[in-house]
């Protein structure tokens, strides 16, 4: 019921840039925006600023299942933005051969969890075109969006956070944003790197999540973590729309006297460890949520790395607050999801080892 | 509703009355719904011939061959039709199913009969005596190369070859139809295309060997070769993949406005990649300029066709997406050369897919790790290599014309020969790549990970040389 509560009250001013945190964006104001307006301006301004650009993938001619890409076929024209044939292995195959001929091809993935199909374009074509040409060739103009994550009612296939099965890959970037801002800028770093990138939205902050965006062309960097909460007695990292609930459970724990420094990761891969260590080295402590089940979940590099680096630094085990081990459920969602008092009592533990 | 309509002409002229239905309903049948396969007036270039004309029509003659559905229209049904979000289809009370395969099998078109003479009437687009002196030249040369990199592999001087042997045709008269700009998206079996743009036998023997020379830097299995001056992608083992990306590709050259198309070469055993319905379906729909070739020469590795699809070889799949198709004769270097000439005119002035299906054999094995004499007759292999062999079948055609001869055989042979045992050597003596390439190219620029990790590599091999190969300079 918590986890329920705290998903409503999702609006994001929990998640701007807290006290003293570093600011990689500009904080000149601009509109109110929700996620997917956010993402949609970046795509205006991509396909605006360089014309061999295009976007295309299921239904996002006429806007979009998640209305990313509105008005987008209108300004550009069909022959740059413009449905496909419903076949991700298809939608990405295309896009890499677009790319390689030196244009920006941004593609979406109606739902992360369809991304399946095209794992063998991704990982043995995209990700090891620049390699194994000896850099005769790249695909490097080629982006892939998709929503993914926890949506309140999405069950096995409109939940899933693949994420790990991409981190393990060479050759490509893996993003998350946390908010409209960030996912503005992340996904105009995204679509300009000279790498295949795939870009994971938290479809949950589609709506929910509103902030000031400013109006003008930003970037974010890659591989850049950002401090967004700062804190001495325990470090915790996350991605995307765990942060939310992340911060919540900060806020509680400081009520309890508890110091917690929040880092988001932003980039999953290649990842900030610098960032990450000089947090941990100053707390002693870590604790990493993710919603993807937690056997094989990126939290587990980032604990393994962390260890080798910061290990006479630790007071306590590195901890993991992660979905179950099985496939996305519905009905039992919310028993599924690491929820803020999971964080919380993991929070207490930790402190108290 | 449509069911209901079907039922009797009775009951729809008097529903028609009462409920003022839409004459759109039960309109005469329009012909001009159906797909035709006409080519529009192609702008005059100078080397398109009249033979070129003659062939166009002949792609509607086909459109009537695969014309699978007989209609047994009495008049009345001809006059109703249903409408349908993919547009209007003629409704018929009978039921009739579809065959599973048509009563004949599709011909193959073929200009040269197998003593190397033009068969009569044969529409073909003629050859200068340079340009099949060059092509039977090349045919050759990709023979002997095969041969001796073969026999190096064998020999333990390269790790692993593939040849194209009994595919000299397809390799080299596809490659002499295409335009330099024409971008290349190959599986693994058409070198020939590469060395008809002018890769050499040294730089095909610098990526076996995967020296400095290498344009792959080292990076990759023998036969993997790539050249971006070339227009040719680098080489993936993965099967398929290369056909949405050809779709990709494709799709650029027209956005551009470029006069080029992308073409893409698969074998039998590939179309059943998923990646081919993809590849074929984008490009139909998204009108993309690309010449599809497919290269059917019976087996992947040792999958005969006929435990790898139960239609009528790939041709017949290629207007389930909407895309023109010929069979070819693949052994026959002029009808592959006239075909892939054509195709290509289309793809570009009409802004379409095109499907080649190029009959041929294997006449080696899958690679130097098989031995095909395991699961297919030697007599079988020994037949296609010798009375089936498309580089004896042209050079008699050239011979004929009087412009080869038994002197200039035996000269480009031993030369060939000779360049290539030089050319292995040099390859063989030449340095390795620096380490420092095991780590660059996986992104653009290094990230800290791969700088760490190759900073702690570096020391281990200076403190443990003995783990590691020698040569590969830090």
């Amino acid at each position: 019921m918590a986890a329920l509560l705290g998903r409503s009250c999702r609006k994001l001013g929990f998640l701007s840039s807290g006290h003293g945190a570093r600011r990689t964006v500009s904080t000149e104001t601009g509109k109110s925006l929700n996620l997917y307006a956010a993402i949609n301006q970046a795509l205006h301004i991509a396909l605006d600023s360089d014309p061999r650009s295009y976007v295309f993938g299921e239904d996002v001619g006429f806007g979009g299942v998640f209305r990313c890409t509105t008005g987008l076929a209108e300004r550009f024209g069909k022959n740059r933005v413009f449905n496909t044939p419903l076949c991700e292995q298809g939608i990405v195959g295309f896009g890499i051969g677009l790319a390689a001929m030196g244009n920006r091809a941004i593609v979406e993935i109606q739902f992360a969890d369809y991304i399946y199909p095209a794992f063998d374009q991704i990982v043995n074509e995209a990700a090891k075109f620049r390699y194994r040409s000896g850099n005769q060739f790249n695909c490097g103009g080629l982006t892939i969006r998709a929503p993914y994550g926890a949506v309140g009612h999405g069950g096995h296939y409109h939940s899933q956070s693949p994420e790990a099965f991409f981190c393990h890959v060479p050759g490509i970037k893996v993003v998350i944003p946390r908010s409209p801002r960030e996912a503005k800028g992340l996904l105009l770093s995204c679509i300009r790197d000279p790498n295949p990138v795939v870009f994971f939205e938290p479809k949950w902050l589609y709506r929910q999540a509103v902030e000031e965006v400013p109006e003008h062309d930003y970037t974010i960097p890659l591989s850049e973590a950002e401090v967004i909460r700062e804190g001495n007695d325990i470090t915790l990292v996350g991605w995307g729309a765990q942060l939310t609930i992340m911060e919540q459970a900060c806020l509680e724990a400081e009520k309890e006297g508890i110091s917690c420094e929040l880092i988001d990761l932003k980039t999953l891969l290649p990842w900030d460890k610098e960032t990450v260590e000089a947090s941990v080295k100053k707390t002693g402590r870590l604790l990493i949520s993710h919603e993807a089940p937690i056997t094989g979940g990126f939290g587990a590099e980032i604990s393994a790395t962390i260890l080798e680096r910061c290990f006479l630094k630790l007071e306590a085990p590195v901890s993991r607050v992660c979905g179950l081990d099985t496939p996305f459920p519905l009905v039992f969602e919310p028993f599924y999801m690491p929820t803020k008092n999971k964080i919380l009592d993991a929070i207490k533990t930790t402190v108290n080892y | 509703m449509a069911i209901w309509f079907a039922r009797s002409r009775n009951l729809i002229s008097s529903l028609r009355h009462n409920l003022c239905l839409s004459s759109t309903i039960l309109v005469k049948r329009d012909y001009s719904q159906r797909p035709v396969f006409t080519t529009s007036q192609l702008s005059s270039t100078v080397f398109l011939s009249p033979y070129v004309a003659s062939l166009r029509h002949e792609s509607t003659a086909a459109e009537k061959q695969l014309d699978l559905v007989q209609h047994s229209d009495d008049q009345e049904d001809a006059l109703q039709e249903l409408d349908f979000p993919g547009g209007n289809v003629g409704y018929t009370s009978e039921m009739k199913f579809i065959p599973e395969s048509s009563a004949r099998r599709i011909p193959c078109y073929r200009v040269l009969d197998e003593d190397g003479r033009i068969i009569p009437d044969s529409d073909f687009i003629p050859v200068s005596e340079k340009l099949a002196v060059r092509m039977y030249e090349q045919m050759a040369t990709l023979q002997v190369m095969d041969h001796i990199f073969y026999e190096a592999q064998r020999q333990g001087r390269i790790s692993f070859y593939i040849t194209s042997l009994g595919e000299e045709a397809i390799n080299i008269a596809s490659a002499a139809a295409l335009s330099p700009e024409d971008v290349v998206l190959p599986q693994y079996r058409e070198p020939g295309v590469l060395l008809w743009r002018g890769f050499t036998l040294e730089e095909f023997a610098n990526q076996c060997f995967g020296n400095k020379a290498d344009y792959g830097k080292g990076r990759q299995m023998p036969i993997h070769y790539g050249s971006n001056r070339h227009n040719y992608f680098t080489i993936s083992s993965p099967i398929a993949t290369q056909l949405p990306q050809a779709a990709g590709v494709g799709y650029s050259l027209k956005m551009e406005k470029k006069n080029a198309c992308a073409v893409t070469f698969i074998g039998d055993g590939g179309t059943s990649e998923g990646d081919f319905h993809a590849g074929l379906n984008f490009a139909a729909v998204l009108e993309a300029p690309v010449v599809f070739i497919c290269r059917n020469n019976g087996w992947a590795i040792s999958t005969h066709t006929s435990e790898q699809f139960r239609s009528d070889g790939i041709v017949v799949k290629g207007q389930a997406y909407g895309i023109r198709s010929i069979r070819v004769d693949g052994n026959d270097a002029l009808a592959v050369y006239s075909a892939v000439r054509s195709a290509r005119e289309m793809a570009v002035t009409e802004q379409r897919p095109v499907l080649i299906e190029a009959m041929t054999y294997r006449v080696g094995h899958h690679s130097t790790s098989d031995d095909s004499t395991k699961y297919r007759a030697a007599d079988e292999i020994q037949h296609w290599k010798m009375s089936r062999n498309p580089v004896n079948r042209f050079k008699k055609w050239v011979e004929d014309n009087g412009w080869w001869s038994e002197e200039d055989e035996s000269e480009l042979r031993s030369n060939t020969r000779k360049q290539l045992l030089q050319a292995i050597q040099a390859a063989e003596k030449c340095d390795k790549q620096p380490l420092k390439e095991l780590f660059n190219d996986v992104y653009d620029v290094k990230p800290k990970n791969l700088e760490e990790q190759e900073l702690g590599l570096k020391e281990l091999v200076e403190r443990q040389p003995q783990d590691y190969p020698p040569g590969f300079h830090v």
